[in-house]
């Protein structure tokens, strides 16, 4: 549900100021947002120096740096360093993006570092991504076939797989379903654009056969219709999918199916 | 404290199977509303600074008595549905409800007010 005010215990205070690196020339501030449930405090907005000489190009590159050089308590996901893994999803000036393919040179001003807004923190840039995955899960992202299995493979036609890009390339990051204003309010029913555009990628695979499933399993005031085309996620998507145009093409096919 | 899975949280209470007869609703009466409004528009504009007897004529007429009906009903239908999904949004519980119930009250009432007044004018 919609809250104005963040609660007391959630409220971001000014945190601690860590050294400028002596005698860097080219030196960048980061303000990084840090929170740990394990000390009561409030969360806290840590400010770090960087010597941009000595640092490489992207955003991920400069947390590791601080990581290793300054603050080693310093949490944050990441694995692939090359934006396939999802795992280092953040918020980075203000944009939900891959902290990995995300360039410093790409950002005016100070580094301003947030986890993903509007989930649960289980510490610093570390979002609880627990009910997104089962989200995920409950669309069935798997092929549902009827048919006896074939005795070499399931056989798709070049043009039907052309239907699938622009949707397999999801990484779930989360970076569009935690920018939508609709999710943040009301993540408990509506799948989010994440979910719902792999919800699209198995239901326009040419092999699936559950569509019907499928659709019966969307068409709800929530599950679906909570998509308001407000566009953040297409916005936001650090990989340049659409999940609007996705929510789209399965309302159009609800449509379809009544009309 | 209720110890439910993940996936048993994510799934709630189901599909609610509907949603889609209001969406398409929604498109529909968007384009319908699309023509009336403006159409609405230059016709009270133009009866706008009149005198009564000539508000009361223009009124009359079918053309501008028929637009202003189907605008009431269209407008406030789709009102209905637009100001629900907007409480369904933000508000949660008994709030949600009373507040639901009440958009739909006022809604109608507006309508009904509005084809009272047209047929007093226009008979």
């Amino acid at each position: 549900m919609v809250q104005f005010t963040l609660p007391k215990n959630s409220k971001i205070r000014t945190g601690k100021t860590w050294p400028r690196p002596a005698a860097a020339k080219n030196v960048r501030k980061f303000l990084i947002y840090r929170w740990n449930p394990d000390d009561g405090q409030n969360p806290r907005v840590d400010t770090y120096f960087l010597d941009m000489d000595k640092c490489g190009p992207m955003v991920l590159d400069a947390l590791i740096k601080i990581k290793n050089e300054i603050d080693p308590t310093l949490t944050f996901r990441r694995s692939c360093r090359e934006g396939i893994c999802g795992s280092c999803a953040m918020n980075i000036d203000g944009l939900n993006t891959l902290a990995c393919i995300k360039g410093l040179d790409e950002i005016k001003g100070d580094v301003k570092i947030y986890p993903l807004p509007h989930m649960a923190v289980v510490k610093d840039l570390i979002p609880d991504l627990t009910h997104f995955y089962a989200q995920h899960a409950s669309i069935m992202p798997w092929l549902e076939t009827k048919t006896n299995r074939p005795a070499k493979e399931w056989r798709q036609s070049i043009e039907d797989r052309e239907k699938l890009d622009g949707l397999y390339e999801c990484v779930m990051c989360a970076s569009c379903s935690t920018s939508c204003p609709s999710y943040w309010w009301n993540a408990d029913r509506y799948l989010g654009p994440a979910a719902l555009l792999h919800a699209w990628r198995w239901i326009v695979d040419s092999r699936d056969e559950a569509t019907g499933e499928r659709l019966d399993m969307l068409e709800d005031p929530f599950k679906l219709y909570r998509c308001h085309t407000i566009m953040n996620c297409a916005e936001t998507c650090p990989k340049g999918l659409n999940p609007a145009k996705a929510i789209a093409q399965i309302k159009k096919m609800m449509v379809e199916r009544v009309v | 404290m209720r110890y439910l899975t993940d996936r048993k949280r994510a799934e709630g209470k189901g599909s609610g199977h509907a949603g889609t007869e209001d969406h398409w609703f929604m498109t529909v009466s968007a384009v319908a509303l699309a023509f009336l409004v403006p159409v609405w528009m230059f016709i009270f504009g133009r009866a706008l600074g009149q005198d009564h007897a000539t508000v009361v004529a223009t009124f009359g007429r079918p053309f501008p008595a028929i637009v202003t009906g189907l605008l009431l009903i269209v407008g406030m239908r789709h009102f209905i549905s637009g100001a629900t999904m907007m409480i369904e949004d933000y508000l949660r519980g008994t709030a949600r409800k009373m507040a639901v119930i009440g958009v739909i009250c006022l809604s109608w009432a507006t309508a009904a007010a509005g084809i009272f007044a047209l047929i007093k004018i226009a008979l």
